[in-house]
């Protein structure tokens, strides 16, 4: 609770202000609409854009299944052989660095299906860090364990699930967090590429709409639901964090210290 | 104890073992060392004297260049690393259980050999804490617990105090010594401190570096036991001179070597 209060009271404050500058200087509602305006909004346009927000939650959540199951597959693939690691990584890279709107286009016209074709191009952006985090997490296993482990027989099996698993769940979800925003932020480009072309009904299609028809204060409403969406995901994903790691990691244990 | 040196079959018979790297570095000249059935012996000396080298071999976890290191048939050899190196994952009674659970062993009889051990490090009150809740000394408990739970006739020891206060260092040196002598454990202990061989060793053997090599042996028989008296006695430290004197030689000799 306590951690809460500040960031509230900057919104209060921020908003407040915004209220207060957009009614003393009479700003025109098409270029920046108060924030009671997108309230407004928000309530009158909530089937239109509800119906938007699942198209985009639903690219999203699949787009950040995919890249933890493609991910982790991987990560499990590289720690098997040094060979694999070496051959593929530089395209995990190539994958990575190239920026989704130049691949986008291509994407979207070599897939039929809408859905599919935007969560292809939100799990490459979002893969990245999973295959990483959980690669390094499943090589970061303590070498004093490992002997211990080997000088009582373990089997592969038993290394793997027992020693490896658990060694790579910190750096895991740490991938994870990153996974998630960038899900969103994926399903959120590829529908801006994907445009009016008559295939989107998600919430950047929302913007680009609002955009042509200068509906500014739907724009803002459009975004609102974004950014909520990616704060909403980002403590999910530290809620799912801290209940996986329990009492014993430092990352889980610190901010539970400090909320109690 | 002299029964036990005169048994044809010792827990430990290593014959000109010796460790040299592909890279060239002798990290270990030949040695030979054997071990009876209840003795307690430490190999003492500065680092990279290829004491943890040789421990290592004994345990199986590296393979002698040359020559031959034997552990008797029928031991049950248990190690003890420098650190507690226990998993962050699981609580006390977890880690102490692992050893069992990859060999398999059934529910109720590990239950009762975790409890078992915990209890005799003291733990037993500590069976669901989280390793990271434990104090430095705590920890090495639960690792010694985990080492006690499949019954072990040999005990593998590496610097295992090395990181603890003194006044934690002497009481574990006295547990392990209880321990020692209710399970009639064989002990290999490795530490680079002169006072704690000499407190808890039958015998020490004395190692130098560069190359690492066995350069002496000494017995210690303490005419009165091993108590807190014995810790300040003059007879302690006369043996503590003792290997001292060793120490210094050997790494005199060296430095004449090199000169």
């Amino acid at each position: 609770m306590k951690r809460l209060l500040p960031p509230v009271m900057v919104a209060i404050l921020l908003l407040g202000l915004w209220q207060w500058w957009v009614m003393a200087y009479d700003i025109p509602p098409f270029l920046v609409p108060s924030p009671l305006l997108v309230m407004k909004t928000l309530a009158k346009d909530w089937p239109l854009l509800s119906g938007s927000l699942l198209v985009t939650l639903k690219v999203t959540f699949l787009a950040l299944v995919a890249s933890v199951v493609i991910g982790v597959a991987v990560a499990f693939a590289f720690v098997q052989s040094r060979w694999i690691e070496t051959a593929f990584f530089p395209y995990a890279v190539l994958l990575q660095v190239t920026p989704i709107v130049a691949i986008a286009p291509l994407i979207i016209i070599w897939v039929q299906s809408p859905t599919l074709s935007l969560v292809i191009c939100a799990t490459i952006v979002a893969i990245f860090p999973v295959i990483a985090n959980t690669t390094l997490g499943l090589r970061s296993v303590n070498p004093g364990l490992a002997s211990l482990f080997r000088m009582h027989g373990a089997s592969r099996w038993q290394t793997l699930m027992r020693l490896r698993v658990p060694s790579a769940l910190p750096y895991f979800f740490g991938g994870l967090r990153i996974a998630s925003g960038l899900s969103l932020i994926g399903a959120v480009v590829a529908e801006f590429v994907a445009g009016t072309g008559g295939t989107g009904t998600g919430l950047a299609y929302q913007i680009l709409q609002a955009g042509y028809q200068l509906n500014i204060p739907r724009m803002f409403a459009a975004l609102v639901l974004i950014a909520a969406t990616g704060v909403a995901l980002f403590v999910l994903m530290g809620a799912l964090s801290r209940r996986a790691l329990g009492g014993w990691h430092e990352s889980a244990l610190r901010t539970s210290e400090e909320a109690a | 104890m002299s029964a036990a040196h005169l048994s044809p079959n010792p827990v430990i018979a290593i014959r000109a073992a010796e460790k040299t790297y592909p890279s060239g570095v002798r990290a270990l000249l030949p040695v030979e060392l054997t071990v009876a059935a209840g003795e307690f012996v430490t190999l003492l000396g500065p680092s990279g004297c290829g004491k943890s080298t040789l421990l290592n071999m004994v345990a199986g976890l590296l393979a002698p260049s040359a020559g031959q290191v034997q552990v008797g048939e029928g031991e049950r050899v248990s190690f003890v690393f420098q650190e507690a190196t226990l998993m962050p994952w699981a609580r006390v009674a977890a880690n102490v259980r692992l050893p069992l659970d990859l060999a398999g062993t059934v529910r109720d009889a590990g239950d009762r050999r975790v409890s078992e051990a915990l209890q005799l490090v003291g733990l037993d009150k500590f069976a669901n804490a989280w390793p990271r809740e434990l104090s430095g000394g705590m920890q090495m408990r639960a690792s010694i617990a985990r080492s006690l739970v499949t019954e072990p006739t040999l005990l593998l020891m590496d610097e295992p105090f090395g990181a603890l206060d003194e006044i934690t260092r002497n009481r574990l040196d006295d547990e392990l010594l209880r321990l020692r002598r209710e399970r009639n454990l064989t002990v290999l202990f490795v530490t680079h401190s002169i006072h704690e061989a000499v407190y808890l060793s039958d015998r020490v053997v004395v190692m130098a570096a560069r190359p690492g090599r066995v350069v002496d042996e000494i017995a210690i028989k303490p005419a009165a036991g091993r108590n807190d008296d014995f810790r300040v006695s003059i007879e302690f430290a006369t043996y503590a001179k003792q290997l001292q004197d060793a120490l210094l030689a050997a790494s005199r000799n060296a430095d004449e070597a090199l000169a």
